[in-house]
């Protein structure tokens, strides 16, 4: 055994704190190794059991998902989710964050973010169809904030574009509490052949192991460690763990790894992501009960003198690793040729049962793989209830003292302001097939099933602030949202991905949000039968030891069986009557008002109910298919007041409002109530009628038409006054010089 | 009625580009990789699509111009076949020398997706015949190198000899006199940024780019 691969001055017990290894996880190491590891083992082991390959702080709550229905063909644990869409077709999906490599260097942060969310889903047999993306910054006054937006939007759209799929949909917010970390959640989706899946255990001993796509260089290593540490002040000098990605190559990538499944030759693929060539390769082995070896010195490198360690911790970008089916080893050659893909046979999987790497002639890394999954850490960590806050009596929380200055405020705020800066920089046609994007006037992306009358709809959706308030409610909310969007689409909900950020699992406090929101989330997710299939966590959001608001964000995927049902908000007709269906308490507690306008941020955010939420979704779903309506938008952030403004800018149509008969108007147009949507019909006593035979509470709110967004004595707003107060804000702050 | 597809690697609209010819005219389409040295035979259309060949690097359309396909092209063209460039495919285009003039970075300096409102400067092209009295059209641009720049003579003569074809009624990227897309002098090359493989069903928000290669097939 060489201890020779890369010279280590320092004792191993030292060296593996600094790889992120506890004490306790180390003495494992060494009992299960009977020995002391060297450096590249050492490697192995802390990866694989960092936060972000072994869950260990997360996974005792993932278990609390539902995970299966009637379309789920492939839940967690593989790349990403599968379900079924019936016709034989397959749509495959994840979400992924790459918080701290944004954050250190945002162009490639994100890029990388976006290149490595396409091969998880390319890598299970899918041609990539849809991007979306969720985005959380700082404070726009923060002196990092401006440069972080232009280089992750830069970024996004610089990989997406590149490789050619539609960037349809996706949420951005601003708030201090991510100052010193920003969220960039990236979620990909891919149309696959529900018969032709591909999956990452690798079948059998005596199989060609083969590495194609970019060669290996020095760049990311050990990126999945240090994103499951915390940030300090000095986090700048890690910018070298940043990859830099190639959309070209990952282009040339993509078309080369559906030929090459399409021949056939295909045992297991994986993609080499978070830790490189030591995850891909102990995943499929590990997965397939069989052992690995690899000889290093076969490893296609871009720099000259690379040790094992090097190789197997780097994560350079835009590299896949196939095992073959016996006698298929030359059947990539021309395909790899055509791609310009650099490509070698570097090993086989054996009947060992372990991780064996040869270099220079010297086994370098000999480990029993068993432990790195058996044996991986699993921590129940301790949590405390989180402290939660008073509902807010509409009657105690002022009403504006001036309605028209609040209304041009709240639509032009940060959060609510269009996002017409960044998303007119993503390519959302490319492929042809985009129905809706962030664009037009509809609450979900949708794209088209390809040479179909089918199509999906996509969302990405977390309320921070409601999470923040009540994680439990919060996480619910996150879910219901993101069903109600595909709703409001006309689409059913089939299942989600998540991406769950949060601060550092080690404190209790965060702890607690952390079990909380998913109580919330699991909870939802079996009210609204909408499973989870894949997802991602993503802990130790944090700057010199303060977390970010927890941020658990839903990737949802809903079905249209018949485009041609999808709805949106963009083409309400003057003389539509505008119905609120669902019920209104008027909620203001941690609602977009009461920080807008009052500068807070106290009380409990509204409360979901899930029975609620879906006898209402179910009747508007109905309501759709039944042509009554001209338009569907959700109620959220702003309530009734910003979704009809929404209608409005995206209807180039007047809207008046009707609130003289509420008792407290601001409660009843701000209110963030769950479980409604406002409805736009030239048929309301139909609507009304369709809705009371539901059970379902609806009431006449406005109507549309004329050239004034009102409510009747209390604001009226012209429409050119309006969309330059929702335009205004983001090019204004992107253009105005460096503070 | 038989058209040609070039595949540069990078290339991200060459399936774009195949629909929406099979859609709008009917016609039967053959995808051909960069490195063939020859083409199909009896081709009514050449289309060069948009993406990123070659990654962008060196210049956008740069090392596509040197793929040996491109010479299969360019004698093509001179044979009197129509070609069409989109988006990067005009880029390339300008690069082998059948266009005038160069596509640079976007004045704002970013990538711009939109739809654009095009004035149909010139309908008497076999691109344009077929929008008869209809002097409008929309499709969407999605570019970062977009901005169209000749010098002036050149600007002047495209201008006199009726060489403008598309004109953006709102400069999305600081093209020289709002140009969206030219022919050459024989009228059977033209180039354009907005992408007519993209506005071929009402679904997609316009049927416009349909008329485009209808009008080809129409004339051929």
């Amino acid at each position: 055994m060489s201890t020779s691969s890369t010279p280590s001055a320092k004792p191993m017990a030292e060296m593996a704190a600094e790889f992120g290894l506890k004490p306790a996880e180390y003495d494992v190491v060494l009992k299960r190794l009977g020995r002391e590891p060297n450096l590249v083992e050492l490697g192995v082991f802390s990866v694989m059991w960092s936060e972000h390959c072994s869950y260990k702080s997360s996974k005792n709550q993932l278990k609390k998902f539902p995970i299966d229905g009637p379309r789920v063909i492939c839940g967690p644990g593989e790349n990403a989710g599968v379900i079924d869409i019936g016709d034989g077709d397959a749509i495959i999906f994840k979400m992924e964050s790459h918080n701290h490599p944004s954050y250190i260097e945002p162009y490639q942060g994100a890029a990388t973010g976006v290149g490595g969310i396409m091969r998880d889903v390319f890598t299970m047999g899918a041609r990539p169809i849809a991007l979306l993306n969720a985005l959380r910054f700082g404070d726009p006054s923060h002196p990092k904030t401006k440069r972080l937006v232009d280089g992750v939007v830069a970024g996004i759209a610089g990989y997406g574009n590149c490789v050619g799929v539609p960037t349809v949909a996706g949420e951005t917010n601003f708030h201090k509490g991510y100052n010193g970390n920003i969220l960039v959640n990236a979620m990909c989706v891919g149309l696959a052949k529900a018969d032709s899946i591909f999956y990452s255990a690798a079948p059998g001993p005596g199989l060609a192991v083969v590495y194609f796509g970019s060669k290996t260089g020095r760049d990311g290593i050990h990126g999945a460690t240090m994103s499951s540490a915390e940030f300090s002040e000095d986090s700048e000098e890690k910018r070298p763990t940043v990859q830099v990605g190639d959309p070209f190559a990952e282009k040339l990538l993509i078309e080369a790894t559906l030929e090459l499944m399409a021949t056939g030759a295909v045992a297991a693929i994986q993609d080499m992501g978070a830790a490189g060539l030591t995850s891909s390769s102990v995943e499929m082995a590990g997965k397939g009960g069989v052992g690995i070896e690899l000889n290093m010195d076969m490893v296609p490198q871009r720099e000259t003198g690379m040790s094992a360690y090097e190789m197997m911790l780097s994560e350079s970008q835009e590299r896949m690793l196939a095992v073959l089916k016996p006698g298929r080893e030359q059947d990539g050659h021309a395909i790899f040729e055509k791609w310009g893909l650099d490509a070698a046979v570097i090993g086989y999987t054996t009947d060992t049962g372990r991780l064996v790497l040869k270099h220079h002639g010297e086994t370098v890394c000999d480990v029993p793989l068993a432990p790195l999954f058996d044996d991986a850490p699993l921590y129940d960590r301790p949590w405390v209830q989180p402290a939660l806050q008073p509902r807010l009596d509409p009657a105690a929380v002022p009403a504006p003292t001036n309605w028209n200055e609040a209304v041009l405020k709240i639509i032009g705020c940060p959060d609510m302001a269009s996002k017409r800066w960044l998303w007119e920089q993503y390519d959302r046609h490319v492929m042809a097939d985009t129905l809706e994007d962030s664009a037009t006037g509809c609450d979900a992306g949708i794209v088209r099933i390809h040479g179909t009358g089918k199509a999906i709809a996509v969302t990405s959706d977390c309320t921070p602030r409601y999470v923040q308030a009540d994680p439990y409610e919060g996480g619910k909310q996150a879910v219901a949202e993101a069903w109600r969007n595909l709703t409001a689409a006309g689409a059913l909900p089939i299942a989600i991905t998540d991406n769950l950020n949060f601060g550092s699992p080690e404190k209790p406090e965060t702890m607690g949000q952390i079990v909380r929101a998913t109580d919330g989330m699991a909870e939802a997710c079996r009210a609204l039968d909408f499973p989870v299939v894949s997802g991602n966590v993503s802990l130790y959001n944090e700057t010199n030891g303060v977390a970010i608001p927890p941020t658990p964000t839903v990737g949802g995927v809903g079905l249209l069986e018949d485009y041609d049902l999808r709805t949106g908000f963009g083409n309400v007709a003057e003389g539509d009557t505008l119905v609120l269906v669902g019920e209104t308490r008027g909620e203001l507690g941690a609602s977009i008002y009461l920080r807008e306008i009052l500068g807070r941020e106290d009380g409990a955010p509204p409360p979901v109910d899930l029975a609620l939420e879906r006898k209402t979704g179910d009747f508007v779903r109905g309501l759709i298919s039944s042509g009554l309506v001209a338009g569907v938008h959700d109620l959220s952030d702003g309530g009734l007041l910003v979704a009809a403004a929404d209608v409005a800018l995206a209807s180039k149509i007047g809207v008046t409002l009707n609130a003289t008969s509420q008792t407290h108007a601001h409660a009843y147009l701000l209110g963030e109530d769950q479980a409604r949507y406002l409805i736009a019909t030239p048929d309301p006593d139909a609507v009304l009628e369709a809705a009371k035979e539901a059970g379902v509470h609806a009431n006449v709110a406005g109507v549309a038409g004329g050239e004034a967004f009102a409510s009747d004595g209390l604001f009226s707003v012209s429409l050119d006054a309006l969309r330059a107060a929702h335009e205004a804000w983001l090019p204004g702050y992107m253009s105005a010089p460096k503070a | 009625m038989k058209a040609a597809v070039i595949v540069f690697p990078g290339s991200n609209c060459d399936r774009d580009c195949k629909v929406a010819i099979e859609r709008s005219a009917g016609a039967r389409v053959e995808m051909v990789w960069h490195q063939e040295t020859a083409l199909p035979d009896d081709l009514d259309l050449i289309v060069l699509p948009g993406g990123f060949s070659y990654g962008d690097y060196l210049r956008c359309g740069a090392m596509a111009a040197q793929s040996p396909v491109m010479k299969e092209v360019v004698s093509a063209a001179g044979k009197g076949v129509a070609v069409v460039g989109i988006c990067n495919g005009f880029q390339v285009l300008t690069e082998v020398g059948l266009l005038p003039g160069a596509l640079l970075r976007n004045a704002g300096l970013k990538y711009v997706c939109k739809p654009v409102e095009l004035d149909i400067v010139n309908g008497q092209t076999r691109f344009t015949a077929g929008y008869g009295e209809q002097r409008q059209a929309v499709m969407t641009v999605g570019n970062g190198e977009g901005n169209y720049f000749a010098d002036e003579e050149t600007l002047d003569r495209l201008e006199g000899e009726g060489q403008v074809v598309f004109r953006y009624k709102e400069n999305p990227n600081g093209s020289a006199r709002d140009i969206a897309g030219i022919v050459n002098k024989g009228g059977n090359v033209l180039g354009l940024m907005p992408h007519p493989d993209r506005a071929f069903d009402a679904d997609l928000g316009s049927e416009d780019g349909a008329v485009l290669f209808r009008s080809i097939f129409q004339s051929a």
